[in-house]
């Protein structure tokens, strides 16, 4: 038994390196697109102290949107133009959408304790639920992959005497959400609105006092959480397709987001890689043991065990309390 | 007019700290609870059926919840879980001793939810809030995946699924397929009924203080001689309890069986949760209210709707249900944070006050 645990995986492991390998980058496919999600989250909760249940739905609502404004505008303007229409337009719904959750929820509830903020989510969740349900239908829609000019197939590399697949689209998508998380880094750190937004992460009342709009960056901060959401969406919309059951995988935003720290967009992205290539590789080599689909626990456990050693995540802040 | 506490004198300490000093809330009460019993006799078996037993067993599991969430302060995601500890403990160990009263299992099986609970309640002394609920969503999908990987749990059975067997009180079958909807009805509001007293006595006492003092400031609780982990384990113990015996009369009094394992699912965790904030953190009648409201609103658009005269499909009232909870939940919250508890206490208030108020 104790074998079998400890020794066995690791014999397979150095057998078959280029299974290892496979496993290695199907992981860190998943964690990329584990980290997408949890960036969105960490986005809000920074500025806002929301804990955005709904960034999982965003994600689904994108896609949706983006697929079906692409079904309506294509045959008029053709596919090329239509796909890149229907993502302006998606942007653009993205921002309706954020100044909506601002104006609507957020302003109203201001000042509330986190749990209520919490539950509010849970509210936009629902209603954006039904809303896209309702609009574009329950049935799973297929990504415009190609339209978006996004490469398609598998590109297979002879390396340490076997054979590993990797699917170019997954490239792609590293490589997008690397340029992403740049991009954001560069935005926090050089920008006007980028100082406003660490400003009011900081502290509420202090970014109020020099003059920044908290409604403002709220609805900044939505948009952007609602662009990240998009990418997320056209990214795992393209590896399988577009459907409601994405929210539920959206759950496992939250073990990343605790590896990572609630308030730390490089501990979403590291997280997010542990994550995905933990769970990958403890379902691949420890989970016959147990009967296979440790995939769906195994990452909350990761979390719990790591929770018991530094509570605060891998870049969080130091949680300090006062009486 | 006829809210009034005029002449009520309290001459004892004890009289002063009754649960409803109030008179007419004293009488409101025991109306309601006679009215309550006396319903099956005005109402047709699908009433009883897919309305009242579903918001009972919601109720309870809501009270379960609230005193961990609303009293203790420590937010769960794992009800579903711990409710389906209590279902297939209850499952298991009616199987194993057929003789003994389904009643006693149902009460039973809390424990073991209870055991479950402490477990996963462990980490709680170190994190809370947020990261808390993510500690316990991991009882949520082990316990989920346990259900299905370990067929002991439902007796090897091929499909997966477990069947409640007939179980009878004085010679009437509570439970199983014979089982009446109005005595299953009667017996799980005589549940919980008896659950909701215990608990709010619990509330009131020495327990439920220590679990308020450690929701407003732990620091500070732990300063004043209130043991952290003692409590808050308590607490999940508890809170466990109750969704373990909601589990076990949701899957004996409602279900009857079936799909076990997909009823106790994440979504189910999340209802409940709903249920709690809608309602009201940290007061019993909101867990009533909120899995009212809740579970209500579903069942009026997808009957009331169509019976009114409003023409509306099954697939078009899904989405405006969604729509529709999305938007009570946000107005709700917005109205009123504290949930429709407060609300009712407030007009409570006003009542008394009526029509002078000052």
């Amino acid at each position: 038994m104790l074998y079998n645990i400890f020794i066995d995986p690791f014999v397979q492991m150095a057998q078959m390196p280029d299974l290892l390998v496979q496993t290695l980058w199907e992981g860190l496919v998943a964690g990329v697109l584990y980290a997408l999600i949890a960036l969105g989250f960490v986005l809000i909760f920074k500025a806002s102290g929301v804990f955005n249940f709904a960034q999982g739905i965003m994600v689904v609502f994108a896609g949706l949107t983006l697929v079906g404004l692409y079904e309506k505008l294509s045959p008029s303007t053709g596919q090329g133009l239509g796909a890149f229409l229907a993502l302006v337009l998606t942007i653009g719904v993205m921002f309706v959408l954020a100044w909506t959750i601002e104006r609507v929820v957020l302003r109203p509830l201001v000042n509330q304790p986190d749990i209520i903020l919490f539950m509010a989510t849970f509210g936009i969740t629902f209603f954006l639920i039904g809303f896209g349900e309702s609009i574009f239908g329950g049935s799973p829609k297929k990504m415009i992959t190609e339209q978006l000019l996004l490469p398609t197939g598998a590109i297979d590399l002879n390396i340490l005497g076997g054979r590993v697949i990797i699917q170019k689209l997954d490239i792609a998508a590293a490589v997008i959400a690397g340029l992403m998380v740049a991009g954001l880094a560069l935005f926090f750190q050089y920008t006007r609105i980028g100082r406003a937004l660490r400003a009011v992460a900081d502290s509420h009342k202090a970014a109020l006092s020099v003059g920044i709009s908290l409604n403002q960056i709220w609805v900044i901060v939505w948009f952007t959480a609602g662009i990240v959401a998009l990418v997320t969406g056209i990214m795992w919309g393209a590896r399988s397709d577009v459907s409601f059951g994405l929210s539920v995988i959206a759950l496992k935003a939250l073990p990343v987001l605790i590896l990572g720290g609630f308030t730390s967009v490089p501990g979403a992205i590291v997280g997010g890689l542990i994550i995905g290539i933990g769970e990958k590789m403890g379902e691949f080599y420890w989970g016959p043991l147990v009967g296979g689909g440790i995939e769906s626990w195994l990452a909350y456990i990761i979390a719990l065990a790591f929770l018991l050693f530094r509570p605060q995540g891998l870049f969080g802040d130091k949680i300090i309390e006062r009486i | 007019m006829l809210y009034r506490e005029a002449g009520q004198f309290k001459t004892t300490y004890e009289a002063d700290m009754a649960v409803f000093p109030i008179r007419q809330d004293r009488i409101g009460l025991g109306l309601i609870i006679l009215a309550a019993f006396l319903l099956p006799l005005f109402s047709s078996d699908f009433f009883i059926g897919t309305v009242m037993v579903p918001f009972l067993v919601f109720s309870l599991a809501a009270i379960g919840l609230n005193l961990l969430t609303g009293y203790t302060g420590l937010l769960s995601l794992g009800t579903g879980a711990f409710m389906g500890v209590g279902a297939y403990a209850c499952y298991k160990l009616t199987i194993a001793f057929p003789e003994v009263n389904v009643l006693i299992w149902i009460v039973a099986s809390g424990f073991f939810s209870a055991a479950v609970g402490v477990l996963f309640g462990l980490p709680s002394l170190r994190i809370k809030g947020f990261y808390l609920a993510v500690a316990t969503l991991a009882a949520q999908f082990v316990l989920e995946w346990c259900v299905v990987r370990i067929p002991w749990l439902y007796n090897y059975s091929s499909s997966g699924s477990i069947d409640v067997p007939t179980r009878t009180l004085f010679d009437i079958a509570i439970t199983g397929p014979q089982a009446t909807p109005t005595t299953r009805y009667l017996v799980l509001l005589s549940i919980v009924v008896i659950f909701t007293w215990i608990a709010s006595n619990i509330v009131r006492g020495r327990i439920g203080r220590m679990w308020m003092a450690i929701r407003d400031m732990d620091i500070a609780a732990e300063l004043m001689g209130i043991r952290p982990l003692q409590t808050k384990l308590l607490a999940f113990a508890v809170s466990s309890f109750y969704c373990g015996v909601a589990g076990a009369v949701m899957m004996f009094l409602w279900y009857g069986g079936g799909e076990a394992k997909d009823a106790f699912n994440i979504n189910l965790s999340f209802n409940i949760l709903f249920m709690i904030i809608i309602g009201g953190l940290g007061a019993l009648l909101g867990a009533f209210l909120g899995a009212g409201l809740l579970h209500l609103v579903p069942i009026f658009l997808k009957f009331g709707l169509p019976a009114l005269g409003v023409p509306i499909g099954g697939e078009t009232a899904e989405h405006w249900t969604h729509i529709i909870i999305g938007m009570l939940i946000i107005f709700f919250l917005i109205v009123e944070p504290h949930g429709l508890a407060r609300l009712w206490s407030i007009t409570k208030q006003k009542l008394r006050m009526w029509p002078f108020p000052y």
